[in-house]
């Protein structure tokens, strides 16, 4: 690896600063979408969403996942709180799984830098493997 | 122009329910407390990456040809990764740029729902079996997006 000069440190962090700036926007705008989420929806509306069909609900918890946004920890609390109203494990699993993977809030910003045909295809994909995940995780624990 | 367009919901949010962006504002202002530490360090591992890497080195390790090496850069890399998935688009806006794949920004993306400091809160809640089985099925699904997501960004051509 080389030692890089003064003038290409200089280099190096212009670059990262016109990067970062180009990007600040975007950030801030998702914060704040992802702000009045938090505000608009409580989190005790979560349980009341689901069927109680064991073929919907996955479907269900999929599409909740991916329009939540926050901690991952939130979605560990929302579904033990959600396991003990019932809620199957399958539908739990792939809520937790699209909290992560999928982000329709974070979705304009990932198209704005990534590109929306990558942004698109890839929350898409990780909306599907979430189901699939959540399927075989409890077939793998034989659990209902 | 998207930062526009949100002030614009705001403003609209605003005039018909005003207790609600009242109530917003804090919270974002929580939230751009909790990331600040996150954006530094994204800002950081930034201005390191273009300072002593050379793109051909990027190319090497992350892009076309960078092999099973690029796969577990990827997927480590999203595992350890901390802070909300947005302050990671600018880093990995920019080694894609450089010559990095798609299929291993789409395997670090994936790979950033494995938090191992959550894994007890996991456990708490779900259990040893749950967590061990769900993360282990993650990293390997995490794998089979990329690939997806790879193919599909390069029009169905391997």
């Amino acid at each position: 690896m080389r030692i890089p000069n003064s003038g290409q440190q200089k280099e190096a962090f212009v670059k990262t600063v016109r990067s970062f700036t180009r990007s600040l926007p975007i950030l801030l705008g998702v914060l704040m979408l992802l702000s009045l989420a938090f505000t608009l929806v409580p989190e005790g509306l979560y349980g009341e969403i689901f069927t109680g069909n064991r073929i919907i609900d996955p479907l269900i918890g999929a599409a909740v996942g991916s329009i939540a946004g926050g901690n991952p920890v939130t979605s560990y609390i929302i579904g033990g709180e959600l396991r003990l109203q019932g809620v199957s494990m399958v539908a739990i699993t792939a809520f937790i799984v699209a909290w992560v993977t999928v982000g329709i809030i974070q979705l304009p910003a990932e198209a704005l830098m990534l590109g929306r045909r990558f942004a698109l295809a890839r929350n898409v994909i990780s909306f599907i493997t979430a189901v699939i995940i959540a399927v075989i995780t409890v077939l793998t624990l034989g659990w209902r | 122009m998207f930062l526009f367009l949100v002030v614009a919901v705001y403003a609209i949010v605003g005039i018909i329910e005003f207790d609600l962006i009242r109530n917003a504002l804090p919270v974002l202002g929580k939230l751009i407390l909790r990331i600040f530490p996150i954006l530094m360090l994204v800002f950081g591992i930034m201005f390191l990456t273009n300072l002593l890497f050379e793109a051909k080195g990027i190319i090497r390790n992350l892009g076309k040809g960078s092999g099973l090496r690029g796969w577990l850069l990827a997927i480590s890399g999203g595992i350890v990764s901390a802070g909300p998935i947005y302050m990671w688009y600018p880093l990995l806006a920019d080694l894609r740029e450089t010559g990095m794949k798609n299929s291993l920004i789409a395997a670090f993306l994936y790979n950033r729902a494995t938090k191992i400091p959550l894994v007890p809160m996991m456990v708490y809640y779900f259990g040893w079996p749950f967590t061990i089985t769900l993360s282990l099925y993650m990293v390997l699904f995490s794998i089979v997006n990329g690939h997806v997501v790879g193919r599909f960004m390069r029009g169905g051509k391997p």
